[in-house]
Order: structure tokens, then sequence, then C-alpha cells
């Protein structure tokens, strides 16, 4: 039931985000470390492209530390995790692949930062990423389908995006500390409707965090939830009010953040992408220019597969969250 | 808020699809496929005097077919889905479109294991379904048939 807290504070040194042509368009356009408008990435299948982001991310941010990681955590939502484990042949860092859904942003920057924390790595890569299409393929029906996407769904985000942790003080900016995510099922069968799935995954983490930290939503800059969209958004708003908790006018969704209403995105992004791009872009960016200085980040995700839909399973959700702060030494 | 609380309270904030928005375009795109569908049975006919109505209705079937064959290999039926729902997936070109879809995307996975063994994957069901129930209509008709 605890928070961990990282006494060593292990320090963000590089990030990098890259993202495709729909997500360049957005509000967050400019934040990314570079857009790929090649839905393949050069590659003959859309499953390439998205191995493709996973190295063009973690390339980028260990060009960007400019030091040489000692591991990997990363992880996506093809069956086997095949798009992070088949970028590693490129990348040749001992690797961990992880699986948490959408949550899979935090899962990785946990673990590293846990790894780092205790001394056992002096540095660490966390990544995550995502494809539309890969995506719409493995849990939907065939691109040019031409059916109606209810008005609940969510769009998955094309891109990666990678952070490096160092034991090294020469970065300000640090993860302090972390909750990880209890499965809570609320008994919701709607493929498409995620945040309704994750929302009160993402109301445990954020209750039992600041309970174990003493702290409240006033207290950070900003806090960010992964992929809820519309509906997690303001269902994470009710369950928390029900529980003494107001998130306020700091908390945003990066589902919500990431598209524009006119980009047809219906709820909002979704998919490990969306938050793993809104952190290595956007957010760390705005600890860079000194706009932030504390930061609850919680990916949340929907642990479904298409094998428990169709068997009338309903749908867990798990969200893990982790504090980004600024720190003095 | 319970488990039951709270699968009312998320039908409540869903947003619901715009019926009389989305039947509207459904009988207007599914009308216009239908009018073609006519028009090109007028032509054949015109062309074709030797043709019977069963021989002309064939012909136009295997023309809307072909038609949104390609109108799906060139990206455009996707659109017009979009934009109509049921009304370009109930006529016999959103058969085709469910085919053709399908034998697009799983093309990656090669001709046999892919293309082949996936394109009536969202076909599959209704060819099924409508071979099972013409079965029991049969069945009832000849039941009947013994009465009368």
């Amino acid at each position: 039931m605890s928070t961990i807290i990282f006494n060593h504070q292990p320090r963000i040194v590089g990030w990098y985000s890259v993202a495709g042509k729909k997500e360049s368009q957005g509000p967050l356009g400019e934040t990314f470390s570079r857009i790929v408008e090649d839905e393949y990435f050069g590659g003959k299948t859309h499953e390439v492209a998205e191995r493709r982001l996973f190295v063009t991310a973690i390339q980028g941010a260990i060009q960007v530390a400019g030091i040489q990681p000692d591991l990997v955590f990363a992880g996506d939502l093809l069956n086997q995790i095949v798009s992070s484990s088949f970028a590693m042949r490129d990348i040749g860092l001992p690797y961990v692949g992880i699986y948490g859904a959408c949550s899979t942003m935090a899962l990785s920057l946990i673990n590293a930062a846990a790894y780092v924390d205790a001394g056992l790595v002096q540095s660490a890569v966390a990544a995550a990423g995502s494809h539309f299409a890969t995506a719409e393929r493995q849990y939907r029906t065939p691109l040019e389908f031409g059916n109606q996407r209810p008005p609940s769904s969510q769009w998955t985000v094309t891109g990666a995006g990678a952070t490096v942790l160092s034991a090294s003080k020469e970065s300000k900016i640090a993860v302090t500390c972390a909750t990880i995510g209890r499965v809570v099922d609320f008994g919701i069968k709607d493929v498409n409707n995620m945040g309704a799935c994750m929302a009160p995954a993402a109301a445990d983490t954020l209750e039992r965090h600041f309970a174990n930290t003493h702290t409240q939503p006033a207290d950070y800059d900003a806090i960010f939830s992964g992929d809820l969209g519309q509906i997690g958004e303001e269902a994470l708003r009710d369950l928390l009010k029900e529980r003494g908790y107001d998130l306020g006018q700091k908390y945003y969704d990066c589902g919500k953040l990431i598209y524009a209403e006119e980009q047809k995105v219906d709820m909002g992004g979704s998919g490990c992408g969306c938050s793993a791009v809104t952190l290595n872009g956007f957010i760390l960016d705005k600890f860079k220019r000194g706009d932030y200085h504390k930061v609850l980040f919680m990916a949340t995700g929907a642990l479904l597969s298409p094998t428990t839909c169709f068997q009338g399973e309903s749908i867990p959700g798990v969200a893990n969250a982790v504090v980004i702060e600024e720190v003095t030494e | 808020m319970d488990k039951q609380e709270y699968a009312e309270y998320i039908k409540r904030i869903t947003p619901k699809s715009k019926i009389w928005n989305s039947i509207i375009r459904a009988f207007v795109v599914g009308g216009l496929i239908c009018l073609l569908g006519e028009g090109l049975g007028a032509l054949y006919k015109m062309w074709l005097p030797n043709y019977d109505q069963a021989q002309i209705g064939s012909l136009v079937s295997c023309t809307l077919i072909l038609l949104a064959s390609i109108l799906t290999g060139i990206g455009v039926y996707d659109k017009i889905g979009y934009f109509s729902g049921g009304g370009s997936i109930v006529p016999i070109t959103g058969f085709s479109n469910s085919i053709t879809s399908a034998a697009m995307e799983f093309r990656k996975e090669g001709i046999i294991f892919g293309t082949c063994a996936n394109m009536f994957k969202i076909a599959g069901p209704v060819i099924v379904v409508g071979v099972a129930v013409a079965m029991l209509c049969g069945l009832g008709y000849f039941i009947v048939g013994l009465f009368l």
C-alpha cells in the first residue's frame, strides 16, 4: 500500500519524444523532439514503424543525455511487447521488457528510478510508445473498414518517448517518489470506453498517493493523467471528490491535451505513446524552462486483451504515479 | 460509488450517438447506393436486351462489389463509412468493403496465412448467420407446406 520514496533522487538527464503527423498537428505539436510524417517510417509495415519510433526515441534520449546507460526498461501494447523488444536489437543495451498497457511510461520510469536509486546501475532508460495502425489491427477492425467510431472512443497516439535517469547530480530534475497501482475493476465491459474502465484505478492510486505522502492536489504545480480522455477525466474528478480530494484547475489529462477538438478523436488520445510523448516533450520542457517545480505524473492503463473481451470479462484498470520534482542539491 | 452506481454514472456522462443525424445520413447514402444499383440495372437492360432480370441483377451486384472494392483499395470507402455508418455497411458494397479491407490489412502476413486466412474475419459471421437463418426459414417453409 505504500508509496516508494527514492532517497537518492535519481536525476532526469535526457529526454526525447518522436510523434506522428496527426500528433504534430495537435496543440502539443511544437513540443516533440522529432516529427515523422510517414506512417510507415520508411518501413514495410506499421509494426516496423512502431519499432523505429522506439529506436529513435531511445537513441535520441541517450544522445541528449550524453551518457551510456546501463539498462533499458521499455514496453508497448503489441502482443509479446514486440515493438520494444525488437527495437533493442538496434539499441544493444541490457533490456527489461515491461507491460503496463498504457501506464507503461510511468511503470518503466518507476523501475528505472528504483534501479538507479538502489545503486544497482549508474543510469537507466525508461521508454514507451504506440502506433495508431498497429493498435487498431490488434484491438479493433482493419484500417479501411468503413465503420463509425462510437462517441466514447479514443484515438491511439502514434509516438514514443524515452527518459534517461542517472545517479549523477548534474541535473536538477529528479524522480522523488512513486505509487505503484493496484489493479482495479469496476465491472465496465465497454471496449470503446477505456476512460471509464481506468478512472477507478486512477482514483485509487491518487488517493493512496496523497494519503501516503501527506500531500494535497494543490501541493503540485500540475497533475497529469495518461489517457483517461474526457469521460475518464470527469469520472476521476468525481471519484476523488467523493473521497475528499479536489483535483482543481491544475489537473490535466495527456489524452485531452494532445489533440485539438477538430481532429475528430472523440474523447481524446490513448495508447502508451500518449503519456510518453507528453512527458518527454511538454512536461519535461516546462521543467527545463522553470515553469514547473513539482509534478505528479500518473499514466493509466486498461489491462484487456481481445480474447478477454470476447469471453465477456470486464476490463481492469491500473494507474502508476510518479513525482517529478526540481531538487536543490 | 459501488460498481452498480458507477455503471449508471458512466452511462449518464457518456455522450450518445446523434441518432437522428445518423439515421438521416444512413438513409441518404444507403439510398444513393441503391439508386446507383437501379441506374446500373437500367443501363445493363438497355445494352443487353436478351438478358433476363436475374442475370441483370447479378451483373449489378458484381459491379457494385467491384466499385466498393476499388474505393476501399484507394482509401475512400472508410471515409464514406465514417460519414454514413449503416448506410454504407448494410448494402452489398459494405460486404465488399469488409472483405477487401481485411484482405488488405493482413496482406503483410502473406497470401495464405494473411489474406486468405483473414479476409472473411468480418464478413464470415454474417455469412454463417445468413446461411443458418436461410436453413431455418427453409425448414419452416417445408413444414408449413406439409399441411397446406
